[in-house]
């Protein structure tokens, strides 16, 4: 690499199809384990809220789970499912898994108390009372929650390249340019993982704002 | 795939490539890591926590530090690892795999341990604070009689978090040819051998279930007795806590 400037931009030009895949592909690896782990943390939440008992075990499985280095999860499942896309995915879902219920549990408490008993007055049933009072007040939250999911995944979903080519994703750009030692790989993947989880951090925000018109209200308000 | 013909051959457990060696490897590094984050990112978090100034510094780090992620970091300080190596006066062989393995996760470490710093100091309540200026307490004591102690649970969370990042970081390292436990996963991977790989995957894992084990003892233990709650999380609260998977 003596000679070679750090970054080709030419290369990087003539490439831009495999980037655009490798994206698209890395956005798949992130948004199929935040969305499969958000219903299962979702429903675990219901289930901690109505059980308050079941919130000690959750958070010390789920946690247990985040606990496993990322890479050590892939090379778990290797042997078992070889290179298919599950060997991906069922270790970033696991990994949401800490992070979401914490912030959907964390949802449902924020609903204050006398808003649940002014639905219950006015004789919503239970389930009636979840989805048009707590869920709809409890979303700022849990959007917090997948944004944080979100950020973590992007990072975690570049190492699963390490295992096998077959993942894709940017990842795949860094352990090529690692391979052939070709720097301006390493830094392309690096560079867009980092972007695109940036790109997901303010799309979230933005989300949540949009999500909560009571908020923006306020703010606009006072301001 | 025998992955407890792995952990019975014999031959698993001397030389350099034994299990004892790769594991003292690990926690070496690890160590260095932990030590140098905290040496940057611990006064850092008390002085924003204490002061209250510089605030986004501590909540722009906590989230850069989890966007960017541990593999992309190592890699791409790769080629400056490798200018700086010569510098320091190290052998080029270091600037390729220690160093930047090091660099990386240090550089990942810092976050936790600085935020926890901050939201520690800034979780104790600020009425027992003045309190305490209005007793004569010197700033100096302030900090050392009241916030640390108060906030300890948080700060150890901190370190918690920092050393599960700088395990699974270490374990990536092996990409670069760096020792530690990660050498049996990228050596299972290149060679195909899938007893090598499951065995790297359950020595990293039982290895970092053990140290957040032995945190979370100790941090249980740091907390004033007052304080403890019937359980104890690892970060600060969830928007302001530093953590990353790694």
């Amino acid at each position: 690499m003596e000679d070679k400037p750090l970054v080709d931009w030419a290369w990087i030009g003539d490439h831009l199809d495999d980037v655009v895949v490798r994206l698209f592909q890395h956005l798949q690896l992130t948004a199929i384990p935040v969305a499969l782990g958000f219903v299962i943390s979702l429903g675990l939440a219901i289930w901690a809220i109505r059980r308050p008992i079941v919130y000690g075990p959750t958070t010390a499985i789920t946690g247990l789970l985040y606990t496993i280095p990322s890479i050590a999860a892939f090379a778990f499942l290797r042997p078992i499912f070889g290179l298919s896309l599950l060997t991906a995915i069922i270790p970033l879902t696991t990994y949401t898994l800490l992070i979401l219920f914490r912030s959907n549990v964390s949802g449902f408490q924020s609903v204050p108390a006398d808003v649940l008993e002014a639905a219950e007055g006015m004789g919503y049933t239970r389930r009636e009372r979840l989805r048009r009072v707590e869920l709809p007040l409890a979303i700022p939250l849990m959007i917090t929650g997948i944004r944080l999911a979100s950020v973590t995944t992007v990072g975690l979903a570049t190492v699963a390249a390490i295992l096998g080519d077959s993942f894709g994703g940017l990842g795949q750009f860094i352990t090529e340019g690692l391979q052939t030692f070709f720097p301006t790989k390493i830094y392309l993947g690096a560079v867009l993982s980092v972007a695109l989880a940036f790109s997901l951090d303010i799309l979230f925000v933005r989300i949540e704002l949009w999500a909560t018109p009571w908020a923006r209200a306020r703010a606009e308000q006072t301001a | 795939m025998d992955v407890f013909g792995f952990f019975l051959d014999p031959a698993n457990w001397q030389g350099p490539d034994g299990i004892p060696v790769r594991l003292v490897e690990h926690l070496a590094l690890s160590l260095a890591a932990v030590l140098a984050a905290t040496a940057v990112g611990l006064p850092i978090g008390l002085f924003i926590g204490h002061t209250g100034r510089f605030a986004n510094l501590a909540i722009n780090t906590s989230n850069i530090g989890r966007a960017v992620p541990s593999f992309a970091l190592m890699v791409a300080l790769l080629p400056i690892a490798l200018d700086l190596a010569p510098v320091l006066g190290y052998p080029p062989a270091l600037g390729l795999s220690f160093l930047p393995i090091f660099l990386a996760m240090t550089l990942l470490a810092i976050p936790p341990i600085l935020v926890n710093a901050y939201a520690g100091l800034r979780s104790v309540d600020r009425d027992l604070l003045e309190a305490g200026r209005g007793q004569g307490l010197r700033e100096r004591q302030i900090l050392r009689d009241l916030e640390l102690p108060l906030a300890s649970n948080i700060i150890v969370g901190g370190f918690r978090t920092a050393t599960l990042q700088v395990i699974a970081t270490a374990t990536i390292g092996a990409i670069l040819s760096g020792g530690g436990l990660g050498r049996y996963i990228i050596d299972g991977v290149s060679r195909n051998q899938p007893d090598r790989l499951f065995a790297g995957a359950v020595l990293v894992t039982t290895l970092a279930l053990v140290v957040d084990g032995l945190l979370a003892l100790a941090q249980r233990r740091l907390t004033p007795r007052a304080l403890r709650g019937p359980a104890v999380g690892r970060g600060g609260s969830l928007p302001a806590g530093g953590e990353a998977a790694a």
